[in-house]
């Protein structure tokens, strides 16, 4: 690929932060237990999207348990009613259904795709149910799958790019819980009893979305809903993610014997409501967020050849998610690519996106809202955002009429109150296994 | 731009697909004169589209000396033409409000955009426009191989596994053209002139060497039209004679290491297989599909269950079959060995998985399992009009026709119990095996010699 992974990280985030299409009817309503529910009627394909968020991601591992959440999510399919885990494989595979979903900091989400038509629905649909309200947790799994997951661990902690973003975590957040991040210890700490509380203090009505997409009548997806919250936990944990304090800045360096360091530079950034979403985002996609035609591309990879990638992200969390600059360049041309990467992000403090570079961040937010919102997995993915964070239903209608407003002036601002140097963090990882010399394109 | 405006060329139109289809026409096909292929499938769901130019080129037509030169001129076509400077297709597709990118494989080389509807004869006019005038300085041609040096070391030169699956197809193939890498090995890169990139440009890119594929909200006919408006005047070219490169046989297996800092070992085995090429005939080639999909389809796949769950052999472990392609096939199976475990329990477990199918067969249900599968994903994939794009073309660039997918569907559908009990006893002998094994090396070591590496 000409492009890369990363970049499509930071698009989505952008994309996230929201391209909207008018008239893209979002259908609200609660279940008799008070779970909400969200729902997008479209006969176009026979297919049906389900999606269920909790506010149960690992910012609510207790301390010295990291992984608590995760284990939970995971071992969601590991057995539920009188189903075991390979009956539960089997019938999803059977009726042709796709369970997806995971843990972020804020939440845990688990998704269903399922043929429309009434057995394979029924089927995956009761699969579904019994997933969430019936969990058994059975502990021998619970045990094999720490074992696993101590292994993954142990082999990620000898990549650079694992140990950068790790390193990079803990730099700005501390003891925050956004900062908690998995070790062979509190891998170990998690028992089957815990698992079993987090389950029932978090994945209950009160901390629930329902999102659905797809070729549903009301009345069917009213009924879905109700089966669904009907047999959650109720009431649970009365936490939330405390404010996130601001980084220090510091400057971390790894060795490696990799060919390439790692370089992630950044700072605490945004919450999902934040009076400097909008600047601060559009803005980015000038500084770094827009792939090739983003000045971090075009000053590390275009000019220079210094990296494959080269991007910036805001990502938007409850609290403030992390602001981040990233970039790979073999180890030779680490110092000359950070003065690359610091100058630009200098200058785009001091002086702002130029008028061109706004209309041009404009141009791209406005006239692709509609391609953002074209396949029923992508409106999904919006509608559940929408839901979990209770975001206003015209929500993606706001925006880009918010965008449309922005000037320069709002957008330096932002940068200059929001992104200040005593709070970057600085790391580098590996580039000790480069042997060549910095390249004549460098010079 | 220098392409041609002025006339529209009069060509047939050869809607292939009407007649051997009986639900829809839907896709559209079509050849220019020039020998430009055009499919158009109309998705009205959203006012948004695809468009994808599909190069019959890969990393299987290039020669020693200049791996990954396929690859680089890929990048390179994003750096200007006679009228365009470098750098603007990008920018004028991202003010559309859309997305590009392009990526290259063995068999074939592929640019796409994803615009509103609206612009679709923009983003037709730009590919036309790169597809004859690609014009770049020797000066960004000296950057971008640094860039793509710099992909090389992010996507193999420091991820172990994918320097295992490097030296896994080096050591599978001797004489056929599989055996190298994609982004080329990186003494290659050391050595790549701008020159190389052009040379590779004027003997490929030719518009009997490609097929447009739009996918969106268009009318079949008003995107033939806007095709021939801008490629209309391009001429055909001669192509190198191809000649199809055969594997000789393989007399006993083959092992490869790979050390490179990790924490776990890891076991890639790659047996020779049969392609398909005769979509009616090859029923080896369901056949080995379905065996993959019944060895690791889903989480309740028998790799999974029995040697990830139950034996607990691995901590990860798979299968992987494709069995299309222009060249030659491969079945491979991978894993991790658990704590306690080594990379001859994991190669043990995962023969023995086959070897169970060899000797015992599928069950009727693994085998209905693995249908409803195929069938429902044949329903997921029309919700991404990237994805169904890409079917065409990859399909097309390969050799076959988007028309095929429905009789190989069909095929696979037709596989029998006993059909897959047959091809896990007639592929699996070692005499065909080669095996790559990760030995991990401490992170704490000193800064090792470069593994794949350049010396300046």
């Amino acid at each position: 690929m000409q492009k890369l992974s990363t970049f499509l990280i930071a698009l989505t985030f952008v994309l996230l932060s929201g391209m909207a299409r008018a008239g893209l009817d979002i259908q609200l309503w609660t279940t008799p237990e008070g779970a909400r529910v969200y729902f997008v009627q479209t006969d176009a394909l026979p297919i049906l999207d389900v999606q269920v968020d909790f506010a149960a991601g690992s910012a609510f591992d207790p301390a010295g348990k990291a992984s608590l959440a995760s284990f939970t999510r995971g071992l969601l399919d590991s057995g539920a009613g009188e189903l075991d885990e390979d009956a539960i494989a089997n019938r999803l595979a059977d009726v042709g259904a796709q369970m997806g979903g995971g843990v972020d900091d804020d939440r845990a989400s688990v998704s269903l795709r399922t043929l429309s038509s009434k057995a394979e629905r029924d089927g995956a649909v009761n699969l579904l149910v019994t997933l969430l309200q019936q969990p058994t947790f059975p502990a021998a799994v619970l045990e094999r799958e720490k074992k696993r997951a101590v292994a993954d661990l142990q082999q990620a902690l000898t990549q650079p790019g694992t140990i950068a973003s790790r390193r990079f975590t803990e730099a700005i957040y501390g003891t925050h819980p956004y900062g908690r991040l998995a070790t062979a210890a509190s891998i170990d700490e998690v028992s089957r009893e815990d698992v079993v509380g987090f389950y029932k203090t978090h994945y209950t009505v009160e901390r629930s979305s329902i999102s659905m997409v797809g070729d549903l009548s009301r009345s069917e997806a009213e009924a879905l809903a109700a089966r669904i919250s009907a047999g959650l936990p109720r009431g649970g944990a009365d936490d939330g993610i405390p404010p996130v304090p601001m980084s220090a800045a510091a400057d971390i360096r790894v060795p490696h014997p990799s060919a390439q360091a790692h370089i992630m530079i950044g700072m605490p950034g945004i919450k999902r409501e934040d009076p400097d979403y909008y600047p601060l985002l559009i803005g980015n996609y000038v500084l770094g967020g827009g792939g090739f035609v983003s000045r971090l591309m075009e000053e590390v990879r275009e000019k220079r050849g210094y990296a494959y990638s080269a991007y910036s992200y805001f990502a938007p969390q409850q609290e403030a998610g992390p602001f981040q600059i990233g970039l790979q360049t073999k180890g030779s041309q680490v110092d000359d690519a950070l003065a690359v990467v610091a100058q630009t992000l200098k200058d785009f403090i001091a002086d702002g996106p130029t008028e061109e570079e706004l209309a041009a961040a404009r141009d791209y937010t406005i006239n692709g809202f509609g391609l953002r919102l074209d396949s029923n997995r992508k409106v999904l993915g919006y509608v559940a955002v929408i839901g979990f964070y209770q975001l206003p239903l015209d929500w993606l209608d706001q925006y880009p009429q918010r965008v449309a407003e922005l000037t320069v002036a709002q957008v330096r601002d932002a940068f200059q109150r929001r992104v200040k140097p005593e709070h970057l963090v600085r790391v580098v990882v590996g580039g000790d296994g480069d042997t060549t010399q910095a390249t004549a394109a460098a010079q | 731009m220098k392409h041609g405006r002025v006339s529209v060329v009069l060509s047939v139109a050869v809607v292939a697909g009407s007649l051997s289809l009986p639900a829809s026409a839907n896709p559209f096909e079509t050849t220019l004169d020039n020998g430009l292929k055009v499919v158009v499938k109309e998705d009205r769901r959203a006012p948004s589209v695809v468009n994808m130019v599909w190069y019959r080129v890969g990393a299987i037509d290039e020669i020693d000396g200049s791996t990954g030169v396929a690859h680089v001129l890929e990048h390179m076509m994003f750096k200007g033409t006679d009228s365009l400077p470098a750098g603007e297709f990008n920018k004028r597709v991202a003010g559309m409000g859309g997305k590009d990118n392009a990526f290259t494989s063995r068999d074939y080389t592929a640019y796409f955009q994803q615009v509103p509807a609206a612009r679709i004869g923009d983003v037709i006019a730009l590919e036309a426009d790169r597809m004859r005038h690609l014009n770049f300085s020797d000066d960004d041609f000296a950057k971008e191989i640094e860039v793509v040096k710099e992909e090389r070391r992010l996507r193999t030169d420091d991820k172990p596994h994918s320097l295992v699956y490097e030296q896994l197809m080096a050591t599978a193939f001797v004489a056929h053209p599989y055996r190298r890498p994609v982004i080329g090995w990186m003494t290659d890169l050391d050595r790549m002139k701008a020159d190389d990139a052009r040379d590779w440009y004027a003997t490929w890119y030719a518009p009997n060497n490609a097929t447009v594929v739009v996918v969106g909200d268009v009318d079949h006919e008003e995107i033939f039209a806007k095709v021939r408006e801008a490629f209309g005047d391009f001429k055909a070219e001669a192509l190198p004679d191809r000649r199809e490169i055969v594997e000789p046989a393989q007399a006993g297996p083959r092992r490869s290491v790979v050390r490179a800092p990790a924490e776990l070992p890891y076991v890639a085995m790659a047996w020779r297989a049969p392609t398909l090429r005769d979509i009616d005939k090859d029923r080896d080639v369901y056949a080995l599909q379905v065996l993959a999909a019944v060895l690791d389809g889903h989480e309740g796949a028998r790799i999974p269950k029995h040697v990830v769950r139950g034996s607990q052999v691995a901590v990860s472990a798979g299968a992987g079959y494709d069995g299309t392609g222009r060249g030659e096939s491969v079945f491979i199976v991978d894993g991790t060995p658990s704590q306690g475990k080594t990379v001859a329990d994991v190669e043990a477990a995962l023969v023995a998985e086959i070897a169970r199918v060899r000797d015992e067969g599928i069950s009727d249900a693994e085998l209905s399992r693995v249908k409803a599968q195929v069938i429902a994903g044949q329903v997921y994939k029309r919700d991404s009009l990237m994805g169904q794009a890409m079917e065409i073309g990859a399909m097309d660039a390969i050799g076959m026709s988007w028309q095929d997918d429905e009789r190989m569907i069909e095929m696979l559908r037709s596989v029998t119990a006993e059909e897959v009990k047959a091809v896990a006893g007639r592929y699996f002998s070692d005499d065909s095996l080669s095996v790559a094994v990760l030995e991990p090396q401490p992170v704490e070591n000193k800064p090792r010699t470069r593994l794949a590496g350049a010396r300046h």
